[in-house]
């Protein structure tokens, strides 16, 4: 992975003084909250319900076990035990004290990490495929390009202050496991006809109030010309992007409105002037930062291992942790595991700093001391042997990361919701436990398959509901809060908007709506078929029909304490100068 | 009054004209000395401006850069008005003013000016700035030094660091 030089080294520690001035002069007073929330924001710094959150970039969702233990001090030195990975593949702690930051800034600096625009109205840490480099479907390996563009955008002058969020994801497989579709830039890297590497680039995709996937603005630009092209979109953003309404800010709205064509034609004429540039890419900057991204030394190994096939036909739970949370590797006798982060009664993504520090030894252990976080809010090995799959499945399971239930129904994406966020309407942390225990039968789970139930507790849709299977969404009536669920949303190469099949759900009623949706599936299947497949081969009507055929009762099982959202303002000591307390 | 050009404090002559939103344009009363006006002042009032000595131009940042692209060299002075500091289009006003219109004379950043942002403000090509009154002006001064190095061109840097620089290489 990417090391940093002495210069990433020095903008790192540039960037912690500043920073650390910036807290300071905030605490002094001589800088004003509304003058200090935007900058915080550009540093993942949010005031919550609770306290403040930070939000840690893992560009690219590549991180080595010096960072991952990183992570484990600092949940247990500042926060309260634990982190929370999130889909854009970064880690959020919930209970710090703005005093604390700049010192966890500069612990991170000493270990190559950051929160560089990790919020705010800029170019964000940039997301990519979590087996970038081992998947056997790729074609070319997105990682370079992706550190070369996180350079880019880090501190781009132009571009810290844009009408909104600027999300770029990148894939380089032919599946695309990046959801590049709803992003405000979404490249995949491909090769033409004669063979050069270039990027497909999509404009305009997005979550949010207004769910939209992106739009092809250009099916092939070469390698060399991405960032010059990628500079154009955003400049003609920038200039011309709403900033009179928050809601139709992202680019998204900008490229509805003028119409891709019209659009493009504006990128292109932008781009006449800064083609073939300066700006161009050389080769010899992509071979310094590809040298980062080598393979590591792989041992020549046969294709299966003899103990692993034993133990998979006497031990069921080995065989479904097989099944599910082992993924394929380009390289003979090696396999990606996924480590669960979505164990039954856990908020989905959370790791305690005990976990934390397993996966990092883990890492050390079997797979080059490296890991990639999951835009499911997942873990991974990249490189294990397959020798070795029987003594991580047991250290795993030791530490409460071998739940076998990777793309199963409890494999949830969820964002922290109500419990934690400022912005949400409703509780989504206790509802994917509800969740969870309703259907926490692992038969059961594995006879649905493949699902993605992607829950959000508001518009902002940090948990991707739009594009789940199964979304939820939870929204605001009358000071009451209601979810909304949605079908036929997809990430992906056949990426699609979810529908919402009807009113809104109470939060007792979630599960069950959940459950018949669920049972008009299994009664509808044909064999093979996943339940995005069944939707969209028999609508959502007959799925409709029978979630609201008779009254959902209210579970009040579920009122219990177990569901309550965290009583606020609980040890934690109050700070002067927060807005919310 | 004091502004900020060339890294350093310095005192100002300028005036910086602000109309009221319902004046018209061409009646607002320029007075003599060094004015920086309104751009739909300086359209309005093309012939009367034009043989002054010495004339600035402030661009509103929804105003284009374009509307001065060819008259450049009449300005000792041109302006962009940053409404709030989260307005992030007079960066991009900047920059096409410095690297394609090729404008060489004073570029001074108005309106809600903070330390926090001179920086970038100064990559993009501003070289004069008046922070916010209410703030000092000493300390803003500070927000230029933030960082020694840059990973981009922009208009202080020609070339991208991969081009200025030779970067270490990672021997795995």
């Amino acid at each position: 992975m990417y090391r940093y030089d002495q210069i990433d080294h020095q903008i790192a520690a540039e960037r912690v003084a500043q920073y650390g001035d910036q807290v300071r002069r905030r605490l002094s007073g001589e800088l004003a909250e509304d003058e200090f929330r935007i900058l915080r924001l550009q540093n993942g710094l949010y005031m919550q319900v609770h306290a403040y959150m930070l939000r840690i970039a893992v560009p690219y969702g590549l991180i080595n076990s010096a960072q991952m233990r990183k992570f484990a001090q600092i949940a247990r030195k500042y926060d309260r035990g634990y982190g929370h990975f999130t889909t854009r593949q970064n880690i959020q702690f919930n209970w710090l004290k703005l005093e604390d930051t700049p010192d966890i800034l500069a612990e991170l600096a000493t270990v190559g990490l950051h929160c560089n625009q990790t919020s705010g109205n800029c170019m964000r840490n940039i997301t990519s495929d979590e087996y970038a480099g081992v998947a056997r479907d790729e074609i070319v390996d997105p990682r370079p390009y992706a550190e070369m563009l996180r350079q880019w955008t880090t501190f781009h002058p132009e571009f810290a202050y844009l009408p909104r969020k600027f999300k770029f994801a990148i894939s380089g497989g032919e599946q695309d496991r990046a959801a590049i579709a709803v992003h405000d830039i979404g490249l995949s890297v491909v090769r033409n006809p004669q063979g050069e590497v270039g990027f497909r680039v999509l404009v305009g995709g997005g979550l949010g109030r207004t769910p939209m996937l992106g739009t092809e603005i250009c099916g092939f630009v070469p390698w060399q010309h991405v960032m010059t092209y990628v500079e154009s979109i955003v400049r003609v953003y920038n200039q011309h992007g709403r900033r009179d309404n928050l809601y139709k800010a992202r680019i998204k709205i900008l490229v509805k409105a003028l119409g891709i064509e019209e659009f493009r034609r504006q990128v292109e004429a932008e781009w006449q002037h800064s083609k073939d540039g300066p700006g161009t890419l050389t080769q010899a900057e992509l071979d310094r930062v590809a040298a980062h991204f080598t393979a590591p030394a792989y041992a020549t190994l046969p294709p299966h291992d003899a103990g692993v096939a034993e133990l998979q036909a006497e031990n069921k739970a080995f065989a479904n942790w097989l099944q599910r949370n082992v993924k394929p590797h380009k390289i003979p006798g090696y396999a990606a595991v996924v480590l669960s982060l979505k164990k039954t009664g856990v908020a989905p993504g959370d790791a305690t700093a005990q976990q934390i520090d397993a996966a990092a030894e883990l890492a050390d252990r079997f797979s080059f001391g490296e890991l990639r976080i999951s835009h499911m809010q997942n873990l991974v090995l990249a490189d294990v042997k397959k020798s070795d799959l029987i003594a991580l499945w047991e250290a795993a399971t030791a530490h409460g990361m071998a739940t076998p239930n990777i793309n199963l129904l409890t494999d949830m994406i969820c964002c922290p919701g109500g419990d934690f966020c400022a912005l949400a309407n409703a509780r989504s942390i206790p509802l994917a436990k509800a969740i969870a225990e309703r259907f926490d039968r692992l038969d059961f789970l594995h006879d649905i398959g493949d699902i993605e139930l992607n829950m959000s507790g508001c518009m902002n849709a940090c948990g991707h509901n739009s594009v789940g299977h199964i979304g939820v969404l939870g929204v605001d009536k009358d000071g009451s809060e209601w979810y909304q669920v949605s079908i036929g949303g997809a990430q992906g190469n056949d990426a699609a908007i979810g529908k919402v099949i009807g009113r809104a759900f109470s939060f007792q009623q979630v599960p069950e709506a959940i459950e018949r949706l669920l049972q008009v599936y299994v009664r509808e299947r044909l064999a093979g078929e996943r339940f995005i497949d069944t939707v969209r081969r028999i609508g959502h009507e007959p799925f409709k029909e029978f979630v609201y055929a008779t009254p959902i009762a209210e579970n009040e099982s579920l009122n219990g304490e177990a569901y309550a959202l965290l009583p606020k303002g609980v040890s934690y000591d109050t700070p002067f100068y927060s807005p919310r307390f | 009054m004091d502004i900020i050009k060339n890294k350093a404090v310095v005192p100002d002559e300028w005036t910086i004209l602000r109309p009221a939103p319902d004046e018209a344009a061409e009646r607002v009363v320029v007075p003599a000395g060094k004015v920086i006006v309104p751009l739909k002042v300086w359209q309005a009032q093309h012939a009367g401006l034009g043989s002054r000595a010495e004339l600035g131009v402030w661009l509103a940042s929804d105003e284009r850069p374009e509307a001065v692209q060819g008259e450049l060299e009449k300005f000792a002075v041109i302006a962009v008005d940053f409404p709030r500091f989260t307005d992030g289009r007079g960066y991009t006003i900047a920059y096409l003013l410095r690297t394609r219109f090729g404008y060489r004379g004073e570029l001074r950043a108005i309106g809600d000016v903070l330390r926090d942002q001179l920086f970038y403000m100064q990559r993009v090509g501003f070289d004069a700035f008046v922070p916010r009154a209410d703030k000092d002006i000493h300390d803003a001064l500070k927000g230029l030094g933030d960082f020694s190095e840059v990973y981009q061109a922009s208009a202080d840097r020609e070339l991208p660091l991969f081009r200025r620089v030779q970067r270490e290489a990672w021997l795995a």
